[in-house]
């Protein structure tokens, strides 16, 4: 299992992006608010919604920045 | 008060059968009943060994794996309490919608191929299997297993408590026995199709399920707030009916809620791929990358669980007088749909109940089978005794659940997710901590698990079976999910216990596993 420094090092980096949803929701004082509203929905719902599949997304991303790579 | 003039069809619980929903309802299960019985031959496999039945051979691709992991996840239970626990929490009970996919899919996505991976070198089926390698611990491995049963014993139970909603709102009540009746029918079905066709059964009756809950959410979504007047209606009159209830609620998470909100959804996402069903699933994906791939794929179930969600507030808006807040997406359904999509709607319900059961009864019957049965009676089996027996035991926790259910107050079964996660997260520092690192006595593990399932106890008791408990920190109240806590007594105790354990040289075993059984393969040669 001899794994190239560099390469090592970059898909590190990829996985940290992990973390981003959690951080983004992960303190509802920024988003525990009714405005803007969207299509009548308060802003705490829908905020929560958009990151549901923004969370999905960003494991996307990760998943194909470090595919094929040694593991 | 907005009041609807129209023919009052949710009279309670419904008394009167819908003749039209029932067909449709009976159609559809009828369907998935056939489904299920001919899902032995899907992919097939030499059913006689314990991989083939209990992981089906781990060969789903992506798609089957996503059905049937999102199948086993969001469970109709889901579907029913949620939305039932805004109608009286508001705000707080959104703490599923987000907080659980952005803690567990991440998570999955690193320590899930890594589990995936030994499993697969090394032939586990389960976290007990796990356990007892790489600590070197029978007391270990009966303790990871027996928290698994238990927990999902208590899951099926809360499957059943779905069903019962959905067979009852289409009018199938009935005293005593005559009343249970279409329950246990419905069980029977599923536990001989279960037995027969393994892992194999929910996986293809997942596809119809998730199919009819995602057309029935997104109809819901849009049909019924458009009859209401529009979303920004909803949440006016949901508000106003919330904060004038006996106990008062908002559509606005209050600050003091901060902290329950963020614990409750991050420690139930913590918890979620400790339940055994979950990894079972997670472990019948035909290699890791199928597994990363769903990582990415299953947060559009949360989307749609979230949906879902507001349709408790829809419920709270429309005036229903809900005899129980699980009765609230039923009633809702009933009134706003059409007959004919009310039987769907509820045959969603009633299907999406028995995929997760029938997954939590084989997980369960893979631990009873390699964990305990062999602890018990120290006998080597044959691959085929070892599938009969597994076979044997997933019929014996279906019935377990259903008595349960049956003979237990209906109220207690509100308080069976809360038990079952704070349990099943015990497990976690054996489990996850155990795939990356050996630091911890296998001794100290146990003493931790122990200790957190004694304080998760102790304050659910003491808390009279609130989610939340409140510790007093230099003056601060902390009000925090009791799985939290608890997980956070294990976790010290283990580590405390390790110094403590290692300082006495207390022997610590051998580690059976090896580095290079955690190092991926390019590809996995496929069973034939």
């Amino acid at each position: 299992m001899s794994v190239p420094p560099r390469s090592e090092g970059s898909r590190r980096w990829w996985y940290s992006l992990l973390a981003v949803p959690l951080v983004a929701t992960a303190f509802p004082q920024f988003y525990a608010q009714g405005g803007p509203a969207l299509i009548g929905i308060p802003f705490f719902y829908w905020y929560q919604l958009v990151w549901t599949i923004l969370a999905g997304c960003f494991v996307g991303v990760v998943y194909f920045a470090t595919r094929g790579r040694p593991r | 008060m907005f009041r609807r003039r129209r023919v009052f069809r949710d009279a309670g619980a419904a008394t009167v059968i819908d003749w039209t929903a029932l067909a449709v309802f009976l159609v559809l299960f009828g369907g998935v009943t056939v489904l299920g019985f001919m899902a032995a031959n899907f992919q097939r496999g030499d059913l006689n060994v314990l991989h083939e039945w209990g992981l089906a051979g781990r060969r789903f691709g992506t798609v089957i794996t996503w059905f049937l992991l999102g199948g086993d996840v969001y469970t109709a239970y889901t579907f029913v309490a949620v939305p039932a626990l805004a109608t009286g929490l508001g705000a707080l009970a959104f703490f599923p919608m987000v907080l659980i996919t952005v803690t567990c899919y991440p998570l999955v996505f690193i320590f899930g191929p890594r589990f995936w991976t030994i499993a697969h070198k090394r032939h586990y089926i389960t976290y007990a299997d796990f356990a007892r390698d790489r600590f070197d611990s029978k007391a270990l491995e009966l303790a990871v297993a027996g928290t698994g049963i238990i927990a999902v014993m208590l899951y099926i139970a809360l499957q059943l408590v779905g069903l019962q909603v959905a067979i009852k709102a289409l009018g199938l009540t009935g005293t005593g026995l005559a009343g249970d009746l279409p329950v246990i029918a419905a069980f029977a079905i599923l536990a001989v199709y279960t037995y027969r066709g393994g892992l194999r059964a929910p996986a293809l009756v997942a596809v119809v399920k998730d199919v009819l809950i995602y057309v029935t959410a997104v109809v819901a979504v849009i049909v019924v707030p458009l009859q209401l007047g529009g979303f920004a209606h909803v949440f006016t009159l949901a508000q106003a009916a919330l904060a004038s209830a006996a106990k008062p609620a908002s559509t606005t998470l209050a600050q003091s809620q901060y902290m329950a909100y963020v614990s409750l959804g991050v420690g139930s996402g913590l918890a979620l791929f400790m339940y055994p069903n979950n990894i079972t699933a997670v472990l019948s994906a035909k290699g890791t990358d199928v597994v990363r791939r769903n990582m990415a794929l299953l947060p559009v179930y949360s989307l749609m669980l979230g949906l879902i969600a507001l349709s408790g507030y829809m419920a709270v808006a429309s005036g229903l007088r809900l005899t129980t807040p699980n009765d609230a997406i039923p009633m809702l359904y009933q009134r706003y749909f059409p007959s004919w999509f009310f039987g769907v709607s509820m045959a969603a319900i009633a299907i999406g109940a028995l995929v997760p059961a029938a997954v939590m009864s084989i997980a369960a019957a893979n631990l009873y089978t390699r964990n305990i049965h062999l602890a018990l009676f120290a006998k080597p089996l044959s691959d085929a005794q070892e599938t009969t027996v597994a076979k044997l035991s997933s019929l014996i926790v279906k019935i377990g659940a259903l008595t349960a259910v049956l003979f237990l107050p209906a109220q207690f079964s509100i308080y069976y997710q809360l038990f079952a996660g704070s349990l099943v997260i015990q497990t976690l520092p054996t489990v996850l901590f155990g795939l990356y690192t050996k630091w911890f006595h296998r001794h100290a593990l146990l003493a931790g698990w122990a200790t957190g399932i004694a304080v998760a106890l102790w304050m659910i008791v003491s808390s009279h079976f609130v989610s939340t408990f409140t510790l007093v920190f230099l003056g601060v109240p902390v009000s925090c999910f009791i799985a939290v806590w608890a997980l956070a007594a294990d976790l010290i105790v283990a580590a405390a216990l390790t110094f403590a354990f290692d300082g006495l040289k207390i022997p610590r075993g051998t580690d059976r596993t090896s580095p290079d059984d955690f190092v991926e393969a390019a590809t996995y040669p496929q069973p034939r």
